[in-house]
């Protein structure tokens, strides 16, 4: 991958990661995520490892970011209820310590990481589906299956959950807040 | 200094690459004006197609100074579809509701269109042209894991119907939109079944190799072709790719009846337009799909790289650029006949209701695209694999 190129997406990551924390509508806040996973599934494919970086557009991209939609909308989350800063103290202290602890990981990470001018060259096979599912079903075959295991069972409880909840009376559901929601709810309260 | 020297080298190879530029660039833009002028063409098949099936008489009013009547020619409805009411669309004015999001309205139709478009990007045309010393593969870009490729910008296709339904400031797009999403994600599965179940089989991810793998014959004269090889699969990827383009009998997101357009309510003009050609794109797309998996790709029956050989043992020698056009010509017929298929089942079948469509994708495709990955894996094993 040339370096102007890796320069391109590392900015249009930060511009999008900025983007999900700092917009005040939801909706909004998911297409900045959403931008985040597609650049991070290019730059994958820019540093060889092709496969992954497709996998993680189709699953995040594709599955995970459209189910976040339907939460927020089907929760009716609105927007700009943020609090203007006015986060409760320990709001802030578990923040703060939960950044401190990201912080010192990517420090131990990078520390541990082999200089850049040391970096081997790739192996022409790197990244492909056959290398990557020769690695998955040998020496991470126990990982792999436990943790379909751990995904079938989640989706059982999914189920089971959905189950019991349509026995119950089902209320009707308020509709989602859209754009212009709040300006249409005052125009309906003057009329 | 390494720097200069590096770009020495470059210029050294400079001609070749310049050289391969301009080849991938030609076939960028051919498979693009190919999509949209096919795409048009399946506008115009709907519209006459339908009021034939119909029993009506469809366009027919726009006339080029009524030169048509002059020359005494029955009007087909071509300019119609071709000049009059593109112009008309796009002249109109692009309305955007009191309260709308403004930007997000704007981006949502081609957020729809782009990735429809760009997937046809891995699509193979034919196998290699010789062009003097060059040997052009006649797929736009080689990727050989194209078939994930697929799924990918599929994947990335609900965005805009979603978005577009939510911007719209509108309940029954709002409506629309989750309804489109939800059928897109669930139909997607079944999709994804049918595909991997084609990439077992063919032990490969590249659509080139898969159009290969599908050339020669069976007992001397039955064509190599995926369909008979994976026929569930077949109906699987056919039933849900047409749920994907959201057409009857899966239009339930833009629901004329309950709806008023469903995600597209609020669009007017040349948006709306582009919402419209999305649709259509998809269907070409589908029909794509299922040429490459299916029906060979480019293979023409008993054509080889050097010419037919038919089943009696006779051979006809063709050289090179005769083949390429024979194979490209082959696979956009394919296509073609594909679309045509699903225009007629779609001016044939009523709605669904939304219970049955998701009872259909959940408990009808999955399970059975399912079965046929695991039958199919089992016979792979069995044979051998790859």
């Amino acid at each position: 991958m040339p370096q102007w190129l890796f320069a391109f997406l590392a900015a249009l990551a930060i511009i999008g990661a900025l983007g999900t924390i700092l917009q005040r509508n939801l909706v909004h806040c998911v297409l900045g995520f959403a931008l985040v996973l597609i650049d991070l599934g290019v730059l994958y494919m820019g540093l060889g490892a092709v496969t992954v970086g497709f996998l993680q557009i189709i699953v995040y991209v594709g599955a995970i970011m459209v189910l976040f939609l339907f939460v927020i909308w089907l929760l009716n989350i609105q927007a700009d209820t943020g609090v203007r800063g006015g986060a409760s103290l320990s709001l802030k202290l578990v923040g703060a310590l939960a950044a401190a602890a990201l912080a010192a990981e990517l420090f131990v990470v990078f520390s541990h990481a082999p200089k850049l001018r040391e970096v081997r060259t790739i192996a022409p096979a790197f990244g492909s589906v056959a290398t990557l599912a020769h690695v998955l079903f040998s020496r991470y075959l126990i990982a792999f299956e436990t943790t379909s295991l751990l995904l079938l069972a989640a989706i059982v409880g999914a189920v089971a959950l959905a189950r019991r909840l349509a026995g119950q009376s089902a209320e009707v559901a308020a509709m989602p807040s859209q754009p212009g929601s709040a300006a249409r709810e005052s125009r309906r309260e003057v009329a | 200094m390494r720097r200069r020297a590096h770009t020495q080298r470059l210029l050294a190879s400079d001609s070749g690459v310049t050289i391969e530029l301009v080849i991938g660039a030609i076939k960028a833009v051919v498979i693009v004006l190919l999509v949209l002028g096919l795409t048009t063409l399946m506008l115009w098949f709907e519209r006459k197609g339908s009021a034939l099936i119909q029993d009506r008489i469809g366009a027919n009013r726009a006339d080029i100074f009524g030169l048509g009547k002059r020359l005494g020619m029955p009007n087909f409805g071509v300019i119609n579809t071709v000049l009059a009411d593109p112009i008309k669309m796009f002249t109109k004015e692009d309305f955007v509701p009191d309260g709308a999001d403004r930007f997000l309205h704007g981006l949502a139709p081609f957020l729809a269109l782009f990735p429809v478009i760009i997937t046809f990007a891995v699509v193979p045309m034919g196998d290699i042209l010789k062009i003097g010393k060059y040997e052009i593969d006649l797929q736009p870009a080689n990727l050989n894991v194209a078939a994930l490729y697929v799924l990918a910008t599929i994947g990335i296709g609900v965005y805009g119907i979603a978005l577009g339904g939510w911007a719209s400031n509108n309940r029954w797009a709002l409506l629309g939109g989750i309804r489109a999403s939800a059928q897109m994600i669930s139909y997607e599965i079944a999709m994804g079944l049918a595909i991997i179940a084609v990439v077992v089989t063919y032990g490969t991810l590249d659509l080139q190799q898969m159009c290969r793998a599908q050339g020669g014959v069976w007992f001397g004269f039955l064509p190599r072709w995926g369909i008979l090889l994976q026929p569930v699969s077949f109906l699987l990827l056919l039933i849900s790719g047409m749920a994907e383009s959201k057409r009857v009998p899966f239009d339930l997101p833009e629901g004329e009846s309950e709806l008023v357009a469903g995600y597209f309510t609020e669009y007017s003009g040349g948006k709306q337009a582009v919402f419209m050609m999305t649709d259509f794109a998809e269907v070409l797309l589908v029909a794509v799909l299922i040429t490459v998996f299916f029906f060979g790709g480019w293979q023409v029956p008993w054509l080889y790289r050097d010419g037919f050989h038919f089943p009696g043992g006779a051979a006809w020698l063709l050289p090179n650029l005769a083949v390429a056009i024979l194979q490209f010509v082959a696979f956009w017929i394919k296509v073609i006949i594909l679309s045509c298929l699903q225009i007629l089942i779609r001016w044939t079948l009523p709605r669904l209701r939304y219970d049955q469509l998701m009872r259909l994708g959940w408990k009808g495709l999955v399970p059975l695209g399912l079965l046929n990955l695991v039958a199919t894996a089992f016979v792979v094993v069995a044979a051998g694999g790859k």
